[in-house]
């Protein structure tokens, strides 16, 4: 079976050679970058823009939008027939392609990223360093770390009030600058595909920014979301520790500052999601209005075989019924929880409809390919082009979290001024 | 609060050091990154296919397959042979079963997933077959959107694949409009017709053009005005598929009809 | 810089110059802007030699000729002058040193590609004699009554 044959049906006029050959992994790919990128914003918001509620989920959102990095590169890993040629991106990079863009992008944009990160926790840094050095008697794991924090400072022992000051200024500007650069990061992924002339739905110059647009609402929504689950993890793990120690803060506190985070976050998160459906209906409507050559074929696969993908998911759970439960009045927890998850949904299906959708039909315009995602892994491609490697891709960045949760901690001191 | 002078020396600072991973890059003449406008090169193939004489015999497959150790037995192709027929209700049934590599044997066409649709003489209006194979493009949108360079034009206008430096993504696969493209079974990297580059460079025709019988596919330069082929695409009328995209393809239709995709 | 705010800055740096000399071990020395310009002609030269290197396994009839004039002047005086020998043949490759005899196809899926019977008014396949391929004969191979050098001649070879 040649690549791609193994998941593609035909119907009526394929050429012989069309097969779906972007499948699952190209959908996670712009719906990782697109939590990146988001996430960033929403950390900008804070530091840029100085809206003070965010501070909390500011550094949240930092340190996801770090770990959803190296998963980025996931899919791509898993969806190239030579994977271990992939540096060639960074070798021979040729501009005229959008892909190749990603070299840079990416590696700049890492660069951002770890530098901003490296700017708010050095005061911890020198903190933990200086404290564990003072332990005469270090275990292996309190070396290890010893070590891993004084590489880390890269020599700048100093945290003087005035060279703190220099840190957060150094963060101000890193943060603005990385605004432009998760824009570029995912609006090339836009690009990819509103480039390609060859294909009749993603051949428009508005994808590039309805990626962007729906990449800053998904990141906004997983920081949310994720943010609202670790919440109440810390509220039962402190109101097991206080027993202990009442001078801990009690459950309510806690859930009050939870409960104005998220009303604040949902509204940017509302403004990004108009102006992704605002874009996306413009496209389809023009598409409809000036009825070109491939229009036959689109309507056909828009309004009958993708009928429920597009206009039930996507559209509907995923964009409308948020937009109601977030616009109705008292906005609880609760609530902002179902809201973010079908927004994930209905970001996770614009991608699948953008992907998928856009090889449901053949170049010829008189034949459809339908595509059966392989579930059970029998094979390495069936593992790789499969169900359980976009489960890998989604669960990695949590793992990633959890490991860089225990050197760059998210959740500090209620106290701690920073 | 920094000072507007410290500001400026920081940001060009913080730009200069941004733009050095960039021209770190900049490795080429900037004369040489606009297209030489005067080709001086003596020899751009082209390809004349006469859908008037195809018969949909399929000996070009074959041989193709052959010529090319493409695995025989998988479903791709360097070329192919579709079937158009147009029945009186109107419609038109397209198919290429194998890619035409065993020919058309049956009056029934192939319309995927193994159904077929029974056509009667008596309803055929019109029926003929049309070669395909890589247009070997002027402007090469696969050429464009390869983020590597494991894809090119050579100076005589064949667009080659470097198998031991195409990473796999696909991008060129998805970025040809005539379908021509496909990931080989055994290479796992990119795959097309590149004109049998190693026969036409040795003056011989392409696998293809001499397993056709009939005469309907032919191959010649069109830097050589007494080429015969040559001859016929600038004195009689010929046709291009998909013009609309830009590509510029070199492979040239005699008697193409408003049917065909 | 006395500042420590630059540190980052250096780190970076560092990495680019790491991807730097990556480059000059992993990229071959032949690379890069050819005749076409940087969007069509970005590659390694070398590869076009590949290519060129490759194979040849249809030799042609010109070929055949040389040894085979007998069947040669056979079939260019029939309606199948212009089938290439290595269509029904397969490929010369190195013959007569490798292989030394090539196949001889008989099978009625050969002489069907063009033979079987379509119902089609004009062009090329209307001018060419068909029967139905399921009612003619289906048990019999076509070679055994009809000679395909020259088919006019009546009863096979």
């Amino acid at each position: 079976m040649v690549h791609g044959e193994l998941w593609t049906v035909k119907e009526y006029f394929v050429y012989p050679n069309e097969y779906i050959y972007w499948t699952i992994q190209i959908v996670m790919y712009p719906f990782m970058t697109g939590l990146v990128a988001g996430a960033f914003v929403l950390s900008s918001l804070y530091h840029v823009f100085g809206v003070k509620q965010l501070k909390d989920i500011a550094r949240f959102s930092l340190v996801f939008s770090f770990a959803l990095l190296p998963v980025a590169m996931l899919p791509l890993m898993l969806h190239l027939q030579q994977p271990q040629r992939g540096i060639e991106v960074m070798m021979t990079p040729h501009f005229t392609s959008a892909i190749a863009a990603f070299g840079i992008v990416f590696t700049t944009y890492g660069m951002i990223v770890a530098s901003e990160l490296w700017f708010v926790y050095r005061g911890y840094f020198v903190e933990t360093a200086l404290a564990l050095r003072q332990i005469g008697d270090r275990t292996v794991g309190q070396h290890f770390r010893y070590l891993l924090y004084s590489l880390l400072i890269l020599g700048a022992w100093d945290v003087s009030e005035h060279a703190l000051e220099k840190d957060e200024r150094a963060v101000k500007i890193l943060a603005g600058t990385g605004i432009p650069v998760a824009c570029f990061l995912h609006g090339y992924a836009g690009f990819i595909f509103g480039s390609v002339k060859a294909n009749a739905l993603w051949m428009t110059p508005l994808m590039p920014v309805i990626f962007i647009c729906s990449a800053v609402v998904s990141g906004i929504a997983l920081c949310m979301l994720t943010y609202i689950v670790t919440m109440e993890l810390r509220k039962l793990l402190y109101t097991w520790q206080r027993k202990q120690d009442p001078a801990l803060p009690s459950g309510e506190e806690l859930k009050s500052v939870e409960t104005n985070v998220v009303i604040m976050t949902a509204r940017y998160l509302i403004m990004f999601l108009i102006l992704a459906i605002t874009l996306e209906l413009l496209d389809l409507i023009f598409r409809g209005y000036t009825a070109v050559k491939s229009w036959d074929i689109l309507r056909s696969v828009i309004y009958g075989k993708d009928f429920v993908n597009i206009f039930v998911i996507q559209y509907g759970l995923g964009n409308l019924a948020p937009f109601i439960l977030f616009l109705l009045p008292r906005l609880s927890v609760k609530r902002a929880v179902v809201g973010t998850m079908l927004v994930l949904l209905g970001v996770f299906m614009m991608r699948w409809n953008v992907v998928i959708g856009g090889q449901a039909f053949s170049s010829s315009f008189a034949g459809f390919m339908h595509y059966h995602l392989p579930i059970w892994p029998e094979s390495m491609e069936t593992f790789k082009e499969g169900l359980f490697g976009a489960l890998t891709v989604a669960v990695t960045p949590f793992i990633l979290f959890w490991l860089l949760n225990k050197v760059l901690p998210v959740f500090r001191a209620v106290n701690d001024e920073r | 609060m920094i000072s507007r002078r410290n500001f400026c020396k920081k940001t060009m600072l913080l730009v200069g050091g941004m733009a050095l991973p960039l021209t770190a890059f900049e490795l080429f003449d900037p004369n040489k990154l606009l297209a030489d406008k005067t080709d001086t090169a003596p020899v751009r193939w082209v390809f004349l296919v006469d859908t008037k004489k195809c018969v949909g015999c399929g000996f070009c497959v074959k041989a193709c397959k052959t010529e090319n150790e493409t695995p025989y037995d998988a479903n791709v192709t360097r070329t192919w042979v579709e079937r158009y027929v147009v029945t009186r209700d109107g419609r038109t049934h397209i198919d290429s079963p194998k890619g035409a590599r065993d020919g058309f044997t049956t009056a029934r066409v192939d319309i995927g997933e193994g159904r077929f649709e029974e056509i009667k003489g008596e309803d055929v209006d019109k029926a003929f077959f049309v070669p395909k194979l890589c247009n070997q493009c002027d402007n090469p949108p696969c050429v464009q959107v390869c983020p590597v360079g494991a894809t090119y034009q050579a100076a005589d206008g064949v667009v080659l694949v470097d198998r031991k430096w195409c990473i796999g993504c696909g991008y060129c696969v998805m970025g040809c409009p005539y379908g021509v493209r496909f990931f080989h079974p055994v290479y796992h990297v990119a795959e097309k017709c590149n004109f049998c580059y190693h026969r036409i460079t040795k003056g011989m025709k392409t696998a293809c053009v001499d397993a056709c019988a009939f005469g309907a596919r032919r191959i010649g330069n069109i830097k050589d005005p007494d080429d015969p082929v040559t001859r016929i695409i600038m004195t009689e009328r010929v046709n291009v598929l998909k013009e609309e995209y830009g590509t510029k393809p070199q492979v040239f239709y005699i008697g193409l009809s408003k049917e065909v995709k | 810089m006395k500042n420590h705010v630059w540190r980052p800055l250096y780190v970076a740096l560092a990495i680019v110059l790491l991807i730097l000399t990556a480059r000059l071990f992993l990229v071959p020395k032949d690379f890069g802007v050819w005749e076409r310009g940087y969007m069509y002609s970005w590659h390694r030269k070398g590869n076009e030699a590949d290519w060129r290197a490759v194979k040849v396994k249809y030799k042609t009839t010109v070929y055949c000729k040389e040894c085979h004039a007998r069947e040669f002047n056979a079939i260019n005086n029939s309606p199948h002058a212009n089938i290439m020998c290595e269509n029904c043949h397969g490929p010369a490759l190195g013959h007569p040193e490798d292989p030394p005899t090539l196949t001889i196809d008989r099978h009625r899926d050969l002489c069907a590609r063009c033979h079987a019977l379509l119902p089609y008014k004009a062009g090329g396949r209307a001018d060419i004699r068909g029967i139905r391929i399921d009612e003619h004969h289906p048990e019999a191979e076509c070679v055994l009554c009809h000679w395909p050098h020259n088919p006019r001649q009546k009863g096979g070879a």
